[in-house]
């Protein structure tokens, strides 16, 4: 199964991002992460690299990982995502789309029984075309 | 303690030491075009890794490096986190046999490649890369072509990094916060290749103090043009035939 990432720069973005999608997406698992570590405003690899692996199952049932698709808002949060991604043993891709439209697209894409991470990351990238009105 | 490890450890709590005197500094240059956080940031976030780098037992150079990384990306935060700490944890494997003049050439194109490629920045775009860049290419060629000193290339280098500072001042940002200013950002000093310069100066400072020389009078400037390209020496293990008859 494809786990999936949410990172904001704030905690309670990334946790009501993750609810959002979690409607649409049965036993995936999506784990938000965001914050400075501190209480204020940012993100940190480390954290962002433990959510990797928490999405990936590592540890408990890794075997049973189909790689992991991050979702991410702004800046820097961008660049420290690209960082957990290198530093983490699970496979990793950041979707390059926006973050809670992407985050429901790939939560939906991920209950595919058939679902990869480029499949789900390509879900996650058509929200980039999502129109509202 | 390895002396490669204890020389970064050195290097470290004197970075801490400049940043920290610069905070203001710093924080100016930042207040000018961005978000007026460099300095603080970069205070914090190096008090930190002078912290953990002293608490290593025995470390080796790479050792040192990773743990610094490491710090500076948890601690800083904003895109200086990444970039500085995120570069520096992924160049720091360059040394692990030690730091030696190859190592060096080694880590110094490892780090500037990741700075570039994770900040999506290029020479020209008012940021670190623009100090950065004439800093690692004046070390490399005169390492690998004119056969300097190590410390006489590092000399070399810092005064590159200068030079590239002075020319962030007259160009446009293109990356970064300072870039949503458009034209206005220019006339201002970057203010990430303000403390790349002044942690390349504590760098050359140390290694001079350690070797027990003064640091080298020479500037980056070239009066020569050699024979000798180094990539292709570095590929051929010869030197190439000068082509410019």
């Amino acid at each position: 199964m494809v786990g999936i990432v949410v990172v904001s720069h704030s905690e309670r973005a990334a946790e009501g991002i993750a609810e959002v999608a979690a409607e649409m997406a049965g036993d995936t698992r999506i784990e938000p992460v965001g914050g400075d570590g501190k209480g204020g405003i940012g993100t940190v690899p480390d954290a962002i690299e433990d959510a990797i692996d928490a999405a990936a199952g590592e540890g408990s049932d890794a075997a049973d990982a189909d790689g992991v698709v991050v979702l991410v808002d702004l800046g820097s949060a961008v660049m420290n995502a690209d960082v957990a991604v290198e530093l983490s043993e699970a496979e990793a891709v950041i979707a390059d789309a926006p973050v809670l439209e992407g985050a429901v697209n790939a939560a939906v894409a991920a209950t595919d029984p058939s679902a990869t991470m480029e499949s789900v990351r390509e879900q996650a990238e058509a929200a980039r075309d999502m129109e509202k009105l | 303690m390895s002396d490669d490890g204890a020389a970064v450890v050195a290097a470290v709590e004197a970075i801490a030491e400049r940043i920290e005197n610069e905070r203001d500094h710093l924080t100016q240059l930042d207040s000018a075009i961005g978000d007026a956080d460099h300095g603080g940031n970069m205070a914090r976030g190096w008090a930190a890794a002078a912290e953990a780098a002293r608490d290593l037992d025995d470390p080796d150079a790479e050792t040192v490096a990773k743990t610094v990384g490491k710090t500076l990306m948890a601690e800083v935060g904003g895109a200086s986190g990444p970039l500085f700490g995120g570069s520096l944890v992924f160049a720091a494997g360059e040394l692990d046999e030690g730091i030696t003049p190859e190592t060096a050439v080694a880590f110094a194109e490892t780090y500037l490649e990741k700075v570039e490629d994770r900040g999506d920045a290029r020479v020209g775009d008012q940021t670190m890369v623009d100090a950065l860049t004439p800093a690692v290419h004046a070390f490399k060629k005169s390492i690998e072509v004119d056969d300097l000193e190590p410390i006489e290339a590092l000399a070399k280098a810092v005064d590159a990094a200068e030079r590239g500072v002075a020319f962030t001042v007259p160009i446009r940002a293109r990356k970064g916060r300072a870039s949503y200013l458009g034209w206005r950002s220019v006339g201002h000093q970057d203010p990430g290749a303000t403390s790349t310069l002044f942690i390349l100066e504590e760098v050359l400072d140390v290694a001079a103090d350690r070797l027990g020389v003064e640091v080298p009078e020479t500037d980056a400037s070239s009066p020569t043009i050699p024979d000798e390209d180094p990539d292709e020496a570095a590929e051929d293990g010869s030197a190439a035939a000068s082509e410019d008859d």
